[in-house]
């Protein structure tokens, strides 16, 4: 098994390795007891949001998902990043979902048609692909061993100190690039609105009326 | 911690959100999606980061800082795709993937010789416009 | 100027004539008659001019050679002897008395411009024929010619009898041609040159390997072009065209040609006996057969057209003999006095408003319509029946006196057989010519009926050229046979006493006995009437004939004969009329033996392309068609579906890769 081999290499030094022998697969410490716990909670809700009839439930599920995550995040000790998760995740991005879903009239309830035809084909190629991952993984990864112990890899800290001394100019162009997908959100919500308006010539006032409102509400979220 | 755990987790993850963009017809389900996605690949890259900087010494942290940028392009990216959805929307009056189906053939020309003359036609049009 | 440049004139003129014709023929068509018939009429003084120059004795030979072509070299070469300048004299009179005649006889011809450029180009074509003195390029007249023909025949191609009679000719000739151009080339490889001294060089010294096959080869070109039996039977068909066109080509000169050509090369055909023996059987058949189907015809210029191929047979007669100044001398009479009759014919025709005979002897007075066409008619059918003091009396009576030469064994150059076979086929065609002749005439100017219709006289370009060729039909063979020996071999031509008195009686039996059987029919012809006239009074010649041709097979049943009882030619063949008037079955038989396996072979390629080998090109088509049908159902426009597949096709190289790389 090379892909092992060379995961052993990685594993850089026979302490780890030692490690990894003192700690039996199946003899499972605490933390991963834990981890395993909210990671099966986690998947399950990634499952029910993509397989559920209700769109918003589905947004919902998401929020779980993510809100799982971050608990995994913290079990790996990497804190700073799972508060960023739940503060953009949980706090923005399924709310900029659902916000969509409202403009775009998703249906509230059950709704028949939410999978396509190609669900079959979908699934065979998704069960695929996790096998497929799984096995390759699992054949890599199985005897390498994390150390929690000791000071926290993701500490606020360790974190900033990295961000600000190593990742400073990759941190500085992706401003630059939130400001051009700000400004982009704005550009393709105003064109529709500019578009609407001339359409809204034609077409009866409430029309145009409604359209303006949501608009509005667009631009709302594309400043967030 | 056995690193396998939140590999698997990620594998499992990902092709949850694989199944969902390839499955859903609403647009947004679609982005919810993809959004799973890219939380698969965070938390790999978390995992391997913590293991690497513990196992290795590795004080880049790259793999946290990468995690960072993915999240703030998420951010990016769900912000502009909800846009063009809702442009979309506007104007098509449907958020349904399968109707957008511009691109396939039309179904009025199914011969090879209606073909090659409306390929015809449209140039002529091009070439006057 | 040296004779040499002159004789290079000669066929240069009508061919710039034609060239010139056919590019200024619609933009200038008040320069079309000037160019038609200066430049012929040009060439026949400079060809007399040769003739003069030349005046028998040595005969000029000049070559140049453009560029160098292979094994055997090809020359632009003359060779002018006498026979060579008096038939070009010949051909150079008889094309300007036609170029002459057609611009009154087609006045209001649409298409005259590209028919007087056709004739001009013939006539510069038949010069070449003579003149030359390489075969190759003597072929390239021959063929120039073959393809005027075929233009000039299918001149009224709106009537389907001149289509069909145009393509084969075509047809006909060309298969005469092609065994003539092996001919030729297996002449040349033996000979190791195209220049026809050479070959006579050759021959002379006997270094021809197979001269047998080369003279058989030969002759069948020669049996295509000069219209002997067995491929004949396109001349009568090709009446057809134009009467100027038959008169020219058809009677006068592209017939000649291959007697002519034989007359050149004759030291090669004599170099084989049994080359001799098959040209005088072939003679015999032609002269005897052509004379009992010109018995019978109907249509007075498939009368003329049989009797052109029996005196062909004369021709080749006297070739089979071995006596070519013989030949020659009878080609020269004959050539003046057909092209006259043919001429004179086309009057008639004009005049009576149809081509058949049976509705001209219900015609009374057409004579006095046509003053001019029924004396100078008269004269010719007096010279083709052979009576004494007529050209044609001097020219057969050399052929006859030739064959008798032969028969007498004073000569090594023909077995007696052949000597034997000529004589009596000559005696037996002077009888039934001058049979048919009298019945032409009779039944021409001796009708009896109603008024012949009056389509007021006949243009004056018409009338003169008959005059001018009467004259050489008259007077030319009392002439000749004294001074054309010192053209020729040398061997005298005058007739000798005991052919003279046989041929001279039995064709005045044959005439007799005619008009006796006229007499006795001519009774019942008020009886049946008969003569569906088809006339444009105010139409030019040319128009009146298309119509004729065009009404003779619905007006009486067939393109050939008419149920007519008062016909003398009924009553004298008997049970053979019918065959005869057929042309003894031999378009029946060429129908069996070549056009229905042709006809059949054609269909089964047409069935093999269109069945077999189109399959397989559909086939070609109809896989791509059904790969194309099968992807284009795949085109959904679902991003989707696009995306699943692309992602099942990675998950497939991954774990292909994987497994490749783990070398499971």
């Amino acid at each position: 098994m090379t892909l092992a081999a060379t995961a052993g290499l990685l594993a850089a030094g026979p302490n780890a390795r030692a490690a990894a022998e003192t700690h039996g697969f199946l003899s499972p410490t605490g933390v991963e007891i834990a981890f395993l716990l909210v990671g099966l909670v986690t998947f399950g809700a990634a499952i029910v949001t993509v397989t559920t009839r209700q769109l918003v439930h589905a947004a919902l599920w998401l929020v779980v998902a993510l809100g799982g995550l971050a608990v995994e995040y913290l079990l790996l000790t990497a804190e700073f990043i799972a508060w960023v998760q739940v503060l953009i995740y949980v706090g923005s991005v399924v709310v900029l979902l659902l916000f969509g879903l409202m403009l775009t009239r998703a249906p509230i309830g059950r709704s028949p048609d939410a999978d396509s035809g190609n669900r079959w084909a979908a699934l065979t190629v998704a069960v695929a692909a996790a096998a497929a991952l799984v096995w390759v993984v699992v054949d890599a990864f199985r005897t390498t061993w994390i150390d929690l112990d000791g000071p926290a890899a993701g500490s606020t800290e360790a974190t900033g100190a990295s961000l600000f001394q190593n990742w400073v100019l990759p941190f500085e162009a992706l401003s630059v690039l939130l400001l051009a997908a700000l400004v982009g959100a704005i550009v393709l919500s105003r064109k529709a609105k500019a578009e609407a308006a001339t359409a809204a010539d034609s077409t009866p006032a409430t029309r145009s009326r409604t359209d303006r409102s949501e608009t509005d509400r667009s631009e709302k979220e594309g400043t967030r | 911690m056995h690193l396998a755990y939140p590999a698997v987790l990620s594998a499992l993850l990902f092709c949850t959100g694989l199944y969902g963009v390839l499955a859903r017809r609403n647009a947004i389900l679609v982005l919810m999606s993809v959004e799973l996605m890219l939380n698969a690949v965070n938390l790999n890259l978390v995992a391997f980061d913590v293991w690497l900087s513990k196992t290795a010494e590795e004080t880049l942290h790259s793999g946290q800082a990468l995690t960072l940028f993915t999240i703030a392009i998420a951010a990016a990216e769900i912000g502009i795709g909800l846009a063009i959805v809702l442009a979309v929307h506007r104007n098509r009056g449907t958020s349904d993937i399968d109707r957008l189906r511009d691109t396939a053939e039309r179904h009025d020309t199914d011969g090879p010789d209606h073909d090659a003359v409306t390929a015809g036609e449209t140039e002529k049009a091009e070439a006057t416009a | 100027m040296t004779t040499t440049t002159l004789a290079v004139l000669v066929p240069l003129l009508p061919f710039l004539a034609a060239a010139a014709g056919l590019l200024l023929g619609r933009t200038a068509p008040g320069f079309v008659r000037p160019l038609a018939v200066l430049p012929t009429l040009t060439s026949l003084v400079l060809a007399v001019l040769v003739a003069v120059r030349q005046g028998g004795d040595q005969a000029v030979n000049s070559a140049t050679e453009l560029t160098p072509t292979g094994s055997v070299p090809i020359e632009l070469a003359l060779h002018i002897d006498g026979f060579a300048a008096l038939v070009a004299v010949l051909v150079g009179l008889v094309a300007s008395c036609v170029q002459i005649y057609s611009t009154g006889y087609l006045r209001d011809d649409p298409r005259y411009p590209s028919y007087a450029a056709l004739v001009s180009l013939f006539t510069s074509a038949m010069f070449l024929v003579v003149y030359s003195g390489d075969l190759i390029v003597l072929l390239v007249g021959w063929e120039v010619m073959g393809i005027c023909s075929y233009f000039l025949v299918g001149h009224y191609w709106e009537t389907p009898e001149a289509r069909a009679a145009s393509l084969k000719a075509f047809l006909v000739t060309k298969l005469g041609d092609v065994p003539f151009l092996i001919g030729l080339f297996a002449l040349a490889t033996d000979a190791g040159s195209f220049r026809i001294t050479k070959v006579l060089g050759t021959v002379v010294s006997g270094g021809l390997d197979h001269p047998t096959l080369i003279a058989l080869l030969l002759l069948a070109g020669v049996a295509g072009k000069s219209a002997q039996f067995p491929l004949h039977t396109w001349l009568p068909d090709a009446m057809a065209g134009p009467t100027p066109v038959s008169a020219l080509i058809h009677a006068a000169t592209m017939v000649a040609a291959g007697v002519y050509f034989i007359a050149r090369l004759l030291p090669v055909f004599e170099a084989s006996q049994a080359a001799m023996a098959v040209l005088a059987v072939m003679a015999a058949v032609t002269m005897i057969g052509s004379g009992l189907a010109a018995l019978a015809q109907d249509d007075i210029k498939r009368v003329l057209a049989y009797s052109t191929i029996g005196q062909l047979g004369y021709m080749t007669g006297a070739l089979a003999v071995g006596d070519r100044g013989a030949a020659v001398f009878h080609l020269l009479s004959h050539g003046a006095f057909k092209a006259l009759l043919f001429l004179a014919a086309g009057a008639v025709i004009h005049a009576a408003g149809t081509n058949s005979l049976a509705a001209m002897s219900r015609m009374r007075n057409l004579r006095h319509r046509v003053p001019d066409a029924f004396w100078t008619m008269t004269v010719a059918l007096l010279a083709l029946a052979a009576i004494p003091p007529f050209s044609g009396f001097f020219s057969k009576e050399a052929v006859l006196g030739a064959s008798e030469h032969v028969v007498d064994g004073h000569t090594e150059h023909a077995p007696a057989t052949a000597g034997w076979i000529v004589l009596v086929a000559g005696l037996v065609t002077a009888l039934l010519t001058a049979a048919y002749a009298t019945r032409l005439w009779l039944l021409a100017f001796r009708g009896r009926g109603a008024e012949a219709p009056d389509h007021g006289r006949q243009p004056l370009t018409m009338t003169v050229v008959l005059w001018v060729l009467a004259i050489p039909s008259l007077a030319f063979g009392g002439f000749a046979f004294r001074l054309l020996p010192d053209w020729f071999d040398g061997r005298d031509l005058g007739p000798t006493l005991t052919t003279s008195v046989l041929g001279t009686g039995v064709a005045l039996a044959g005439g007799i006995v005619t008009y006796g059987a006229w007499r006795h029919t001519t009774a019942l012809a008020a009886r049946v009437p008969l003569g569906a006239v088809a006339a444009h009074p105010e139409g030019d010649a040319a128009r009146v004939e298309a119509e004729a041709i065009a009404t003779h097979k619905p007006a009486y049943g067939d393109i050939a004969h008419a149920q007519d009882p008062a016909d003398p030619g009924r009553l004298l063949l008997g049970p053979l009329h019918r065959h005869a008037a057929a042309g003894f079955h031999l378009d029946a038989v060429y129908r069996v033996l070549l056009v229905r396996p042709v006809q059949a072979g054609a269909r089964l390629v047409r069935f093999l392309d269109r069945e077999v080998v189109e399959t397989y090109v559909r086939g070609a088509g109809v896989l791509p068609r059904w790969l194309g049908a099968a992807v284009r159902r795949a085109q959904t426009g679902n991003v989707q579906t696009y995306v699943s597949a692309l992602l099942a096709g990675t998950v497939v190289l991954a774990v292909a890769a994987v497994l490749v790389a783990t070398g499971a």
